[in-house]
Parts: C-alpha cells; structure tokens; sequence
C-alpha cells in the first residue's frame, strides 16, 4: 500500500536512499562524487523519513497498549534466553536499546558495528528492505532478489553462528 | 506545500511498521530463527500485492498523480554488488536488529538506542561512498 502511494506520487520506494542524502547534508560531498548530487531532489524523502518518526511516536503513545508485549514464539524467547536476554517485556530489549544500556561499551559497539553494516551494505547492494526484497522484488528483479538472498545469508550466519560468540 | 503527502504517507509507514511488529527487534530474531511465519507473511503479502499491482501499472501504463507515467528503474546485474553487499546487511540487520526504516521508526518510538545505530548507518553510507571505487561492483 505504501508502495502504491510513493509510485502514485511519482517515486520509488527505498528507505535507504536518506542515508546517502543526509551524509550529502552534512558536507560528504567533499570527500567522494559519490555524495555530489543536489539533495534537494531527494527531500521528498527526507519528509517520508520525518514521517516514518512521528509514526513511531503516534503509533507507541496512541496505539499501544502500556502491558503491550511482542508475541515472539516460545522457541524464539528459549534461544534467546540461552544467550542471556531476558522474556520480552515490551517491543524491543531495554538491556539493549535504553538510555541505561547506553553507559555499557558492549551495547555500543553491538550498535555501532550493526547500524555501520546497515549503512554501508544498504548502499554497496543498492537498497534495503523496502528498495530490494519489497520493490525489487515486487518488480520481478533477479538483482534484488540475489540482495535477498544476500540479505538471509548475512543475517543466518550473525544469528546461528555470531550471536553465540558476541552474548 | 507539496511535500506534506510524503509527510503522511511517511507517518502512516511508521504506525504500519510499528503495529505489525516489523521494526521489532524481537520479530527479527524470530524471522533468522525460522520460528515463526509472522514476518514471512509482512514481506509475502507485500510482494503478494506488490507484483499483480507493477504488472498492472506497467500492462496499463498507469500515470501518477500529475500524469506523468510512473517509472521502473532495472538494476544493473551484478553478483558480488548484490551478494556481498547484500550479506554485509544482512549481518548488521541481524546484529542491531532493524533495517533503516525501522531504525528511524523505533527512534520515534523513543528507543534512544537507535540514534546510535543511525549515527553509525550514516558512517557506514558515508565510508561506503568514499570507498566506491575501490570495491568490487
């Protein structure tokens, strides 16, 4: 549906692209061609972006219930136990994503290295989510579904066989 | 002000991505672990209704709200851009446990832990740009 509004206003639909527009935002068009385009072209998306904020907000504060738990199976809840995290308690792991869990050098570097792998593969595959498995796909695009296919791979190997080694 | 549509349709993202649990950490451990058919269906659905609706635009050459007609952009075949760049993601979607839009929607949400992972997606992105040349495409 989000897909049929962005084509129906005239664009395509890819989240990631705001990554490279801000870093454009913030002078990176010094540094590398890559960042030299004007990014007015892309503040459409940069509202979007704004958008997708106010959502959170609206849909944490005004849709959801205070007790609200995610409903992940008791298989999820038991492997994840094993590595140390606790029954969820709300929508994501306050051990992880608090203001708290912010004074552990651990949780920083789990953030930093996991949101610099999303930058920086997001851009090196030419979309995310939304771009590739979403659009690409919907477009019947053989590279977005190799992305995909990317995508599980890298994220089977982080959950089987990196998770036990970081927690 | 012509932007104020991308505003909403932004803010609607958001709540869907937020009530369907997709922007939750927990659903993607979920979804690496094959426990559960919930994201699965999110992703299937969207494809489900995505590919008849291109097929339609593209059969009827649908026009967009101006009347400009509404264009498709193929991606250049590749298979270590989309393999290794595709797996690299993939290793940090699983590691910080969203992909960018959620990051930004859990950021709203008022989980300051993502604006970490945000700062260090733009770092990312911006390390990227400036290596371009040297990687494999």
């Amino acid at each position: 549906m989000i897909m049929f509004l962005m084509l129906y206003f005239g664009k395509s639909f890819g989240f990631s692209n705001n990554l490279r527009t801000l870093c454009t935002m913030c002078g990176a068009d010094k540094f590398a061609p890559f960042f030299q385009f004007n990014w007015k072209t892309q503040s459409w998306n940069l509202f979007f972006l704004i958008g997708a904020a106010i959502g959170g907000y609206i849909a944490t504060n005004y849709l959801t219930l205070p007790d609200y738990v995610v409903g992940i199976s008791e298989e999820t809840i038991a492997d994840l136990s094993a590595l140390g995290f606790d029954r969820p308690e709300g929508y994501v792991p306050v051990s992880q994503f608090s203001l708290e869990a912010l004074s552990s050098v651990k949780n920083w570097l789990i953030l930093g290295v996991g949101g610099f792998m999303v930058g920086f593969g997001a851009r090196y595959a030419g979309g995310c989510t939304s771009g590739h498995a979403i659009s690409g796909i919907s477009d019947l695009q053989p590279a977005s579904l190799l992305a995909v296919v990317g995508f599980f791979i890298g994220g089977l190997l982080m959950t089987h066989i990196l998770f036990p080694l970081i927690y | 002000m012509k932007n104020i549509k991308f505003l909403i349709a932004g803010t609607l993202f958001g709540i869907i991505m937020f009530k369907s649990e997709a922007a939750s950490w927990y659903r993607i451990q979920e979804m690496f672990r094959f426990q559960s058919i919930h994201m699965f269906g999110i992703i299937g659905l969207a494809v489900g209704i995505g590919v008849p609706m291109v097929a339609i635009i593209k059969k009827f050459k649908t026009r967009d709200f101006s009347g400009a007609p509404i264009v498709f952009h193929p991606k250049a075949w590749s298979i270590p851009r989309y393999l290794i760049g595709g797996t690299i993601f993939g290793l940090g979607w699983a590691l910080s446990g969203a992909c960018p839009g959620p990051i930004v929607v859990n950021f709203g949400a008022g989980f300051v832990g993502y604006l970490v992972v945000l700062a260090f997606a733009l770092l990312g992105t911006f390390t990227y740009g400036v290596l371009r040349d040297k990687l494999p495409h």
